[in-house]
């Protein structure tokens, strides 16, 4: 407990951006072999510093096959909620779930990063015994404690039961339980974020682990059996108020990202494939009378391309499809940023106006087509996956891999680790930053990224920006 | 800006004999204006209500509403004391009794610094409500008890046995006016520093000058008792 808030909470999106830069990138290592243990690997991303882009320190799990994916802290700027009126914690634990094994480690980052260690490990047991739900995924930091979703439900395939969102206590990281007091017709889950003073939370579909932790079951994407709806929520009360479909050929809406201003009660969710014609698509939802809405605002076409280049799964269609698999919105609510993993592109959208996203920027790398070397000369595999936004919206770092059995479906010829950075322009445009570039150890690949200090994917704020 | 109502005529029998008196009503003003300023009585609710709906109005219906639930739990926390005292013969013991409970919860907040989880499941457009279940869930409203109780005995000092009937409706009248009392310095405080933040200060200053109050208030708390205990002991003896 602490007497002041955190100086790196801050009340509204706006004092976010002006806060000092960050000076150190999380990012997580996963072995797909699960040959080795998971890792967490710390980044010195401090311009002129002698070890600029390269790892400082890395703190190897225990385990084998945890199979990390998504993190997040421990409290972050959603403490500064006027309700809770107690701001005293600090924002020091890096969560970081196992997708594969359900284990949860709690990493300390004080007093310095480049000493992190373990603090906690919560044993899956513990999950599986307090929420009833497996395969922990995403997190985000709420006022009242640590909420995160799951991918799976009970029993060895995670079939048994729905997947959803347990909490945990943010100081002594013990599992208090699930969240959902009626979940309505939600039967799968990814992820979800909130508007805290306006009270819903929202959440997305993937797919249950039979699904996705063999690789991809072509079968059944083209049968639409994986998610393609979103979930809206009362907060406090805890209840599905509304559910959308978005079209049973839309499969796997992943990311929602709302704006982070509260007073905008609108956000985005990305859309991996539509199976009847291979497009990526973004979606747009807001809040009006009371009621939800969504539409689709943007799409991406496939590629095509000669069956030579392609690997089995996609030889039959003779293209690429983006495969939209992450998307992130910068603090000021300006830009969205849309990964296309399969045809290798990072896209920058100007969503002032979130009902007509407009194309603003774009750098292409990798892919499974294009193979765009990065500027340097050096090769990235894979294409463009998870993306994160310093806070002041100048950077946009984002690494390579999808999931252990997914990557080696979509390129076989193996996803070695890279986290790359693009500089953004005043008014947008985006732009590879020649002088980082980060390799990982051998058999390691690199997932989700944090920033020092919070990102433009972690805090939540209770004041607008004004 | 709460003189007048320190000088109210308050209706009841008894001149202002005891030199405590005037300490009892400063002590319930500056309690008013503790809380007020206390960012967990609610202040930064109304900040964020008028930034939310981009209106002043929106914040003086938040401070109005924070307001209310104040007042409301300081009444439920009064009332029983006001029947009680009405046993005249007990009266020393309640005020030691109350004394003393207002230590032990000073003492629990020391120990157990865990903030109640069910006060996060309250909505945030149920501001009444939230604002009540914080000052019963702190022990604002208990904090003035010992207050309430000096404040009583101040003015029956000269009064002599009344009827039960005349006595009641006096301890009724000054918990009500106890209560508007500590609640117009505590809206009064909270709302200047809401207003100051929303028109002036910024945003920045939320953060900035939020400092963690559980052990002072957890001490104010057992200071509060501990002074009315030491009170009703040497009058006692």
């Amino acid at each position: 407990m602490t007497m002041r808030p955190d100086p790196t909470f801050h009340a509204s999106p706006k004092l976010a951006m002006e806060a000092p830069a960050e000076n150190f990138a999380y990012t997580l290592l996963l072995s797909p072999d699960f040959s080795k243990p998971d890792a967490l690997a710390v980044i010195d991303v401090k311009p002129g510093s002698p070890t600029y882009s390269q790892i400082v320190h890395t703190v190897t799990m225990p385990n084998k096959g945890d199979e990390f994916h998504h993190f997040g802290w421990n409290a972050c700027s959603s403490a500064l909620s006027p309700l809770a009126g107690h701001a005293f914690i600090e924002r020091r634990y890096l969560i970081i779930p196992g997708l594969r094994s359900s284990r949860i480690y709690v990493i300390d980052t004080k007093p310095d990063p480049t000493k992190a260690k373990i603090h906690k490990i919560i044993e899956p047991e513990e999950v599986f015994k307090k929420t009833g739900y497996s395969r922990p995924h995403t997190i985000h930091c709420g006022p009242d404690g640590i909420y995160v979703s799951t991918l799976g439900g009970g029993g060895k395939d995670g079939t048994n039961g729905p997947p959803g969102v347990f909490i945990m206590d943010c100081e002594t990281f013990e599992v208090l339980g699930r969240w959902e007091i009626d979940r309505g017709p939600q039967t799968l889950h990814y992820d979800f974020w909130w508007n805290l003073p306006r009270d819903y939370m929202v959440t997305s579909e993937w797919a249950l682990p039979p699904q996705f932790e063999n690789g991809i079951v072509p079968e059944d994407l083209l049968a639409n059996k994986y998610g393609h709806r979103l979930h809206f929520w009362d907060l406090r009360a805890r209840r599905n108020v509304q559910t959308i479909d978005l079209g049973a050929n839309h499969q796997m809406a992943l990311e929602v990202r709302p704006a982070h201003d509260p007073v905008r009660e609108y956000g985005f969710v990305g859309v991996v494939v539509d199976t009847t014609n291979l497009e990526a698509s973004i979606w747009t939802w807001w809040r009006e009378g009371g009621k939800f809405h969504a539409e689709k605002t943007a799409t991406i076409p496939p590629e095509p391309a000669p069956k030579e280049k392609l690997p089995p799964l996609l030889q039959g269609f003779g293209a690429v499809p983006p495969l939209v698999t992450d998307i992130d919105l910068s603090m000021d609510d300006r830009f969205l940023y849309v990964s296309c993993w399969g045809t290798g592109e990072m896209r920058q959208y100007d969503v002032s106006d979130p009902r007509k996203p407009k194309l603003a920027g774009s750098v292409h790398i990798g892919g499974i087509a294009r193979r765009t070397p990065h500027p340097n000369g050096k090769p990235f595999a894979a294409g463009p996956q998870m993306v994160e936004i310093s806070r002041d919206g100048r950077r946009v770092y984002w690494t390579n891999s999808l999931y252990s059995t997914w990557d080696d479906q979509f390129y076989p010829d193996g996803v070695p680790g890279v986290e790359v950075m693009a500089n953004v322009g005043r008014n947008g445009g985006l732009e590879l930053d020649k002088d980082y570039f980060v390799s990982f150890p051998d058999g390691y690949r690199a997932h989700q990224i944090r920033l020092e200090g919070g990102d433009c994917s972690t805090d939540s704020f209770c004041y607008p920006s004004v | 800006m709460f003189d007048g109502l320190i000088l109210l005529p308050v209706g009841l029998d008894g001149t202002q004999a005891s030199p405590a008196l005037g300490w009892l009503w400063l002590a319930l003003v500056a309690s008013g204006l503790y809380h007020g300023v206390n960012p967990g009585m609610g202040w930064p609710l109304a900040v964020s209500a008028g930034l939310m709906d981009k209106s002043p109005l929106a914040l003086f219906r938040a401070l109005w509403a924070l307001a209310a639930g104040h007042l409301l739990a300081t009444l439920l926390v009064l009332l029983p004391f006001a029947f009680l005292l009405v046993l005249a013969e007990w009266q020393r013991p309640i005020q030691i009794g109350a004394s003393l409970l207002v230590i032990g919860f000073g003492v629990y907040r020391l120990i157990d610094r865990r903030h109640p989880r069910a006060l996060a499941r309250i909505p945030p457009t149920q501001l009444v409500l939230w604002s009540f279940a914080v000052a019963i869930a702190h022990g604002a409203a208990l904090m003035l008890v010992p207050i309430y109780l000096g404040l009583c005995q101040a003015f029956e000092l000269d009064a002599g046995h009344q009827a039960a009937g005349a006595l009641m409706t006096a301890n009724l009248g000054m918990a009500v006016l106890v209560s508007l009392v500590h609640v117009a310095a505590m809206v009064g405080a909270g709302g200047c520093l809401a207003w100051l933040v929303y028109r002036h200060l910024g945003l920045r200053f939320v953060s900035r000058s939020w400092f963690n109050l559980d052990a002072v208030w957890a001490t104010s708390l057992v200071l509060v008792g501990a002074v009315a205990l030491a009170f009703n002991l040497a009058a006692s003896r």
